[in-house]
Order: C-alpha cells, then structure tokens, then sequence
C-alpha cells in the first residue's frame, strides 16, 4: 500500500466492498422505481439501514476469535429464547407471528438464528476432537442443535426460514468432515420421506405453493399468479430491459411484493438481462471472495465459520432467485441487498461482518498449523 | 475420506484435506447453480421475450369497446324516425359489484331513482348471469354522472360513461312499427360471442325493424385503450379509435302521417295503414295505443310491463300486421269485382226487403233498401243484394279474388311478422273442419263475416289494388319498392262500377257520408265495415266494450285518380261510420291539408287529455301510484324533436316563430294559417 491511502483504509476487503455497494446502489434505484420514482418509502430506507449494519458490521470486525468462540453457545441459546418467545407471543395473542416488537424495534428471531446456527455449528465441531468425527457424537448433538431452531420456525409457520437454517447446518456438516455415506443414505431417505412430508407434514398453503411452483399455469389468477407475473416480468423485459422507472409490471401492481421477494422481477424488467447478469456476477464475486477468506483462514473454526456465512447468503440468493424464475416454489425468501426489508438485511450483513472479521483474523494472525 | 482403506485414521489433517475438497466442490455447486440461473434468466428474457412481451402488454392495456352508434331509421323525407341522443349514462355489471343492496342504495341516493326502479334493478342484478351489463339510469344531466363519478371508489362495478341512446322522437306513434332496442339478454350472448353485446351501453334491436335490420344499424364499435392497474383503475388513455355509424334505413314511411294517424286513434284500440297507390309503399302503420319505445331503451320495468300487460287494449300487439278482425263490409267491393267476373250484371236489381231467405233461416239486412243496382249495393251496403248473388255464384268464386286483393296472404315485408288470417273457400273448410261448405257459409263470407279474418295491412293492399288496378305489393324500405303487380283481371268498365258505389258511399247517399273531404276539388272514396264480435270475451268490468262490434273504413283518394289507400280498424268502436271513418277522413284531410287536420286533432287531444306520451305518463303514474309506490315526477318534455317527424311540422308555415322549441300541442299555436304547405310527400 502506498502512502496517500491510509492503511486502515487500504487494507480493507475492497474487491468485495466495491461489488456491495454497487449491488446496495442498484438495489435502492430498483426500490426508487418500484416506489412509481420515489425515495420514499423504500429507496432511502434501505441504503439507510445499509449504512447501520455497514456500522454493526465494521464494530463485529473487531471482535477477537476467542470472544467469538465463547460466544457461540449463549448467542445460540439467546436466539432460541427468542424464538421460543415468539411463539409464546403468538399462542397468547392468539395467531402465529414471526415477529417481535422490541419498542421502535421489530425482530425476526429466526432470521437471527441463520447466522448463529453457522456459528454455534463451527464451534461445535472446531472443539470436536478429530477422531470423533465419523462418530455417532459428530451428529446427534449437532442434529439436537439444528432441529430445534427448526422446529420452532416450522411452528411460525415459515418453511423457507426453517429450510435456510437446516441447509446452512447440513452444509456445515459437509464441511466438517463427516462421512460422505451418511449425506448419501440422508438424501435416499429424504427422497422416501419428501413425499410423505408434503402430503403430511406440509399446511394446505403450503401444499399449494408446491404445486403451483409445479403447474403456475393452472391457476393464474390464484396461487399461480405470483410465478406468471414474475416471468412476465423478466420475460419482457429483454436483454436491455424497459428503461428505468419504465417497468409497467410493477408500476402497475401486477408484480406482487415487487419490493421484497419479487425485486429481482422489477429490476429485470426494467435493467434486462443484463441487469440480472450483472446482479448475479456481483453476488458471484462476494460469494467467492467469502469462499477465498474461509479457505485463507489458518484453523477450523475460522473456516467453517467463515464458509458456513457464505453458504447462508448464498441460500438466500439461490432459493430467491430460483422462485422468481420459475424455478422454486414460492417460499418468501428476499434477495440479499436488493429486497426491501431489515431482518434479511441485518442477516446479510452479519454474515458479511463475520467473513470481514474472519478476514482480520487471517491478516492479523500468520499462518501456522492448523490449530485444533 | 477414501473408503478402500479398512480403518481411516481421521487427523486434523485429513479433515483440512477433507475439508479443502469438499469446499471446492460446494463453491463449483454454487457457481453452476449461478451458471443455470443466468441460462435460465437468458431463456426467459431472450428466447421468451416475445411472449412474456405480449402478456405484460396485455396485463397493462385494456381494451374497450366504444359501442357503435346506431344507424337512424329516417322516413321518407329523411327525418329522424329514430335516432341517437348524446346522454350520460350509468351502467353496473353485477359481477363486479360487492354488495349490490347497499351499491344500488347509494346510486338511488345519488340519481333519485323511483322506489320501483330500484326494486327492478335489485331483480335484475339478481337474475344476471354476471357478464351482462344492466343498466341504471341514461339521460343524466352532469352533475349527476359527476357525482357517480367521483365516487367510483366505493361503487365496484358501477360504470359511468358518455354514449349515445337511441331515441324516437314520436315515440308511441312508431313504437311498433320501429320496435325498441335493449341490452343483448344472455340468450343472445350465448349465440353470438361478440364481446360488444356486453359492453355497458350497447344496445340490440328487440323487435320490429330495429330487429331486424340488426347488423346495418349497428355499426363498428371504436375502441379505447387504456393503461390500467391490476386492480382496474385507468392510469391513462392510449389512443381511441372512432365508432363507425350504422348504416341508416330509410322507409317509406311519411313521418308526420305516422305521427298524425297514430294520435287521431285518440283513446280508441286500432290500426290505420296508408298506402301510396302509385309504388305500393306504406307510409303510415300505426297500432295504437302503442308502448313508447323510449321508455323500453334502458330496459323494461316490472311495472311498466305489467301495465302494458294488463291493458285491455292490448298496447303490446301490433294490431296493423298481427291483428285479425271480421272485414265485414269492406270486404263488398270486392266481391262486386268476383261477382262482375262470375256474369253478374251490375245493373241487375235485386229487391231487399230487410233480409233474406235462405232456406229456414232468415238473414237481416241493416235497412229495407228497396231495389238495389250493384253500385247502390255498395253505397247502402245492402247485404241481401250481395247474399243473393252470393247464394247464385257461390263463395269459390268470390274467395280467389279475395286472395287476389291481398287478402290471406303474407307480404314480404321487414319488421314484425304477419299474421296472414283466413279465406275461407270449400276445400279450406273441409281440409280444416272436415265439413261440408254450406249455403249460409256462403252468406256469411261475402258479408266479411263467419270464417273470414283479415289484417288492417291486408285492407289497406286490398283497397290499394282496387283503386289502382294493379297487384300492388306494398313495400317500406324507400327506393326499393316492388315492381308495380300486374294488372287486375278485370276490365276498366268492371272496375268503374266498384269505384263508383265507393265513391257514392262518402259521396252520395251512402254509409259514410260524414266523412266527406271538402279539400279543393279532392274526394275520397271508400266503404264502411262492422264486424261482429262474435266470441264474447269476458272481461269483467269491461265487458260492455269489448262486446261492442269492431268498426272498419277502407279508402282512397282523391277519388278521380287514386294517389292514397287506407284501412283503419277500429277495435269495439261500433259503427264503421261512426269510429273509423271520421278517423280516416281526418289522415285523408291531414295528406292534402294538414293545417286543417291539425286543427281538428288538436281539439280533440284537448279533450283527451293531451298527446299520447302525455297520456301515457299519466297512466303509468296512476298505475305506480297505485301499486303502493310513491308516484313518479311527471316527465318532463324539456327535449327538442328534430324538425320534420311530428305531425306538427306540417302544420304551421315555415316562418312562423316556434314557440321556445317545446313541440308539445299546448304550446304550439293553432295553425290557423290555411297557407297550403305541399301536403303531399
């Protein structure tokens, strides 16, 4: 670094930074559009809550690996508390809800419990001793673990959330070394049992939303409606797209939710193919930078921790942008940095924050064995 | 990880080894992941951007029709028998509303309604099948169609908008021949899937004319794109293409004839046909009274209906074509024709002695009239002349000429279907009765009694061909009359003797003296009928009306060189000289000098109690008062009849100053010009 940047300004993660603050910038001018060419009530809203978690993000960036560590399980029992709360909250006030209302403040416990389960998971199995996991004693905690925050989101009830958390955990335990037979028997048996759990385990509206993912067609002015008019606004939106602020399928509420869930759909409308190209290839540059810093780090946890948080984005990114495609069923998941919405942004930048401060951790400590 | 080894040993360095591979193939799962999604992005966006265009295009423009504006319907002179009115209108589409009592309510509130509107419309939103528009109110002035307006917010399904309404400037007077038109029914959505049939306002012939020359008065509807929400709202318009006009239909028809004759039946039950005795064309037919055809563009009332329904003088029937009546004596100077062809001399003389013998039986005539020539036979409608020589010819020879005058036959003619009726001859007899033609059958038939039934439109062709000499086929679309027919089978001298007892009947000592023209040298000539009634109808309270005998004239003029022919029947109205005659002398008159007829007609509205639509509104208030609604505002005549149609615009000179464009009798000025204003169309 030469001398006129400063340092502490130089050596930070710009290669990612720069990529996320033009995916934030495009995402406030697709919410300036959907609000028919307003800063209100979206566009400014989001690059304000942007500039928050930015300052949340860079005050976790200093936390230690020690602290971190020991954090992990009263971070993890604090969310479930939480989420316990919530549905306390909803049996009394009588209908589910996934919120809680601290004053000014509304959180979405289960969307904290992303990023902690990914946190909670890699210290679990950093401080597992290595000859112990091809163990029964690498799974069952771990399943212990990963079911109740599950179990206590399906209550809510919000499947996408519940599978968010279940994804990021089983992926952990990919990584985390455990015999590659038991992914294999877990997806046969998963594909006996996902027939049996939609029929079953699934609520009606859930069922429906499957089904519909399956055959939009059918039913387009009902469940249907959601995937027809996304595609039709992608579909016509072209290569170049219709212009800024030209995008008619959510100027004129066609598109449902085309600030949260479907902002993918509005901004391709009027940006194009191109728009979604460029939108992909920057997540793509994030994840990767993610993937590159957990790679770099010199011992387990950092590397779980670090790949468990791109793991989460990258659920986030997937399952959004499949469902707005036609790919996946409608299962309200937002699309990190472009949706409209504080509790995926809080997550997002979370998971950022801890790739940062992973990346510290890794400028800051030389490499030497890894550590237990 | 490799399972070829019995028994792995697993180290901290096996799991970062572990862990390196398996990173790598979730971040190659990842970017294959982000690999599909940009193909399928590119799918969508670029292989499908044709199709994807289409739906967001449809999605965001809306379509709809601007219902076309009906050809006008003009008479012979080209005025406006029916044309179209700018108006506002309000329509709702049931479908769409959310709570039709309490929408209904409000529209009520904001447009006045009458309470037994609002009881029709209830009926009606219930009845719908959803798509079909039902209408609310037209002819609002501004203010009331910007209060809906403004309040379509909370009016789902409530549709205001600018059109045209058709209207009919006289009204009752062409309501039959016209007909009316209405909101296409279900019935006829389900048979023609034109979506114009259920845009709000459009409407389609019901009957009469207006059914069925349908497709060249409806036109080609404009259409107006607009850019909407998904919630319906218009954003803004796009671009509007223009209606085309239907095509006009002009008939022979004489407006103000029709309108003239229409009102002269007065309170009477009746049909009058006009005839031009040089192409056949019809320039009057009216049945009255009539149902107004305006009232009928927005849709029938329950009550409404009911009272038309329910009126003993059957407004609902279109009595010129589809009533059958007893000709009666009209029916003579034909028979004189079939009896000159049978060799019955007409000088021959036959002695009446007030009746007839015919085996037992004794026949009555009206009068002893002595000996009676075949001309004064006509004059004094002396039945035991025409019984005799009936007796002698018998009725097979006098029932082809019948046919032959146009009587039993179906004209083609546009507009309500004929009824054809009956002329009896023996072989008809026994293919319907299986009976035997009897002597007294004879008897009846050449009186116009017994099984003959005829239509007013058929006397009138009768007496059009009698006076012109030739198969007349009458005609009412203008510039398409039929070729005139081939000439009667009958000499000039046989004719004469026929046109000559008819001259005598209102000229000489005959039945119709009374109704006499003194127009210049012009005069008429025609001949009485009274038909008995010869199945009592019951019908309670007036019973003594309806036993009455049916009273029949048919005419002609000017006598010397027939230009004019009519029929007029007179439903229970007694004496063929007494109701009918005066009536068509009065049509007659208003032909050569409508000043003086008008005079005349506007006496005697003044005792009637005003024009028909006047009456009628009087009626129907009565009818509502009494079905236990609040009566109805009188209606108010505040519109300005096009020039030329009513029977009015004959009456006064031209430079005279309309009186602030009101057409109503009360304030029209007697027209006591005797100025000659070429009477004749």
């Amino acid at each position: 670094m030469n001398s006129i940047i400063p340092n502490a300004v130089g050596r930070q993660p710009w290669g990612m930074l720069l990529p996320l603050f033009v995916l934030v910038g495009f995402g406030a001018m697709v919410l300036y559009s959907a609000a028919g060419g307003h800063w209100q009530p979206y566009a400014s809203s989001h690059l304000l809550r942007f500039a928050i978690f930015l300052g949340v993000a860079s005050i976790m960036v200093r936390f230690n690996r020690d602290f971190v560590m020991f954090m992990a399980y009263p971070a993890y029992a604090g969310v479930l508390l939480l989420l316990v709360a919530v549905e306390a909250m909803g049996a009394i006030g009588g209908g589910s809800q996934r919120w809680l209302s601290l004053g000014p403040l509304v959180l979405q416990p289960s969307e904290l419990m992303k990023p902690v389960i990914v946190l909670v998971l890699a210290k679990f199995y950093a401080n597992l001793p290595a000859g112990m996991t091809r163990d029964w004693r690498a799974l069952l905690p771990v399943g212990g673990l990963i079911g109740a925050p599950m179990a206590l989101v399906m209550l809510q009830p919000d499947l996408g959330t519940a599978l968010a958390i279940g994804f990021g955990g089983v992926v952990l335990m990919f990584l985390a070394g455990l015999p590659l037979r038991w992914f294999l028997g877990a997806g046969a048996a998963g594909a006996v049992i996902a027939p049996l759990a939609f029929f079953f385990g699934l609520k009606a509206y859930q069922q429906r939303r499957v089904t519909t993912f399956l055959d939009p067609e059918a039913d387009p002015l009902g469940s249907g409606y959601h995937i027809m008019q996304s595609k039709i606004a992608i579909g016509s939106g072209g290569f170049w797209g219709k212009g800024f602020n030209e995008g008619s399928q959510s100027h004129l509420n066609y598109l449902p939710e085309a600030h949260t869930d479907f902002v993918f759909a509005t901004m391709s409308e009027e940006w194009g193919f191109f728009g979604g190209l460029v939108v992909i290839v920057i997540f793509g540059i994030i994840l990767r930078w993610g993937m590159n810093v957990a790679r770099a780090s010199n011992d387990r946890f950092s590397k779980l921790l670090a790949a468990g948080m791109v793991t989460t984005m990258f659920f986030y990114v997937a399952i959004n942008l499949m469902m707005v495609m036609g790919l996946a069923p409608v299962v309200g998941i937002p699309l990190p940095f472009m949706s409209h919405g504080g509790s995926s942004m809080m997550t997002n930048m979370i998971c950022i924050g801890t790739l940062m401060m992973v990346n510290r951790w890794n400028r800051e400590q030389p490499r030497y064995g890894i550590s237990g | 990880m490799s399972r070829n080894r019995p028994r792995p040993l697993v180290s901290a360095a096996t799991l970062k080894n572990a862990y390196d591979r398996r990173s790598f193939l979730i971040s190659a799962g990842g970017a294959s992941v982000g690999t599909l999604l940009a193909a399928r992005m590119a799918f969508i966006a670029i292989v499908e951007n044709e199709k994807y265009k289409v739906e967001a295009e449809s999605n965001r423009v809306n379509l709809s029709l601007i219902p076309p504006r009906r050809g006008w319907i003009l008479d012979r002179n080209g005025s406006p028998l029916a044309s179209n009115r700018a108006d506002f209108r309000v329509d709702i589409i049931p479908e769409r509303m959310q709570d039709p009592a309490a929408e209904i309510g409000a529209l009520a509130k904001l447009l006045a309604l009458e309470p037994d509107k609002v009881g029709d419309l209830l009926d009606k939103v219930e009845k719908s099948r959803g798509y079909a528009p039902v209408e609310v109110a037209n002819g609002l002035n501004y203010d009331q169609f910007a209060a809906v307006s403004v309040r379509l917010p909370d009016l789902p399904g409530v549709v205001p908008q600018r059109g045209f309404s058709r209207y009919y400037p006289t009204g009752p007077s062409v309501g039959h021949l016209i007909g009316y038109v209405g909101p296409a029914s279900a019935e006829e959505y389900e048979k023609d899937h034109d979506p114009l049939l259920i845009t709000p306002g459009f409407k389609v012939g019901k009957d009469g004319l207006e059914k069925d020359f349908e497709q060249q008065l409806r036109g080609v509807p404009g259409a107006r794109r607009v850019e909407v929400t998904a919630q319906g709202r218009i954003v803004r318009e796009l671009e509007t293409r223009d209606d085309v006009q239907g095509q006009p239909i002009k008939l022979t028809i004489d407006g103000p004839l029709q309108d003239f004759a229409a009102r002269r039946t007065g309170l009477q039950s009746g049909a009058v046909v006009v005839i031009d005795c040089h192409t056949g064309g019809v320039l009057a037919m009216t049945s009255m009274p009539a149902f107004d055809p305006n009232s009928f563009v927005g849709g029938i009332g329950r009550l409404r209906w009911k009272m038309l329904n329910e009126n003993d003088h059957i407004p609902l029937l279109n009595k010129s074509v589809r009533g059958l009546y007893p000709p009666g004596s009209t029916v003579k100077p034909l028979a004189t024709l079939a009896l000159q062809q049978a060799g019955v001399a007409p000088d021959e003389h036959v002695f009446c002695p007030g009746g007839y013998r015919l085996g037992n039986r004794f026949f009555r005539c009206d009068a002893v009239h002595g000996s009676v020539d075949m001309p004064t036979a006509i004059e004094k409608s002396c039945n035991t002349y025409f019984w005799t020589m009936a007796h002698r010819v018998g009725y097979d020879a006098i029932a082809p000429i019948a046919k032959l005058m146009g009587l039993g036959h179906e004209f083609e003619l546009p507009g309500t279907p004929q009824r054809y009726g009956t002329v009896p001859d023996s072989a008809w007899k026994m293919r319907r009765y299986d009976q035997q033609w009897t002597d007294a059958d004879s008897l009846n038939a050449v009186i116009g009694q017994g099984y003959v039934l005829v239509s007013p439109l058929q006397l009138a062709v009768m007496v059009s061909r009698i006076a012109s000499g030739h198969a007349l086929r009458p005609s009412l679309l203008f510039g398409h009359s039929k070729p005139i027919g081939a000439d009667l089978p009958f000499t000039a001298e046989q004719l004469a003797v026929t046109r000559s007892g008819m001259y005598r009947v209102v000229n000489g000592a005959g039945t119709a003296r009374g109704a006499r023209i003194q127009i210049g040298d012009i005069e008429m000539a025609g001949k009485t009928g009274t038909a008995q009634v010869r199945k009592l109808v019951n019908r309670g309270h007036v019973a003594d009306w309806a036993s009455r005998d049916h009273s029949l004239f048919v005419c002609y003029a000017p006598a010397a060189a027939p230009r004019y022919a009519m029929a007029v029947v007179i439903e229970h109205g007694g004496f063929g000289a007494s109701a009918a005659a005066p009536i068509a002398k009065d049509v007659m008159t208003y032909l050569f000098d409508p000043p003086t007829a008008l005079d005349t007609l506007h006496r005697l509205e003044k005792e009637w109690g005003g024009t028909p639509p006047q009456r009628m509104a009087r009626q129907y208030a009565d009818y509502v008062g009494e079905a236990g609604f609040e009566a109805p505002p009188p209606a108010t005549l505040d519109i300005q009849r096009p020039s030329g149609i009513d029977a009015e615009s004959r009456g006064a000179a031209p430079e005279m100053p309309e009186p602030v464009g009101r057409a109503s009798p009360a304030a029209q000025a007697p027209a006591a010009s005797p100025t000659p204003t070429g009477g004749t169309p």
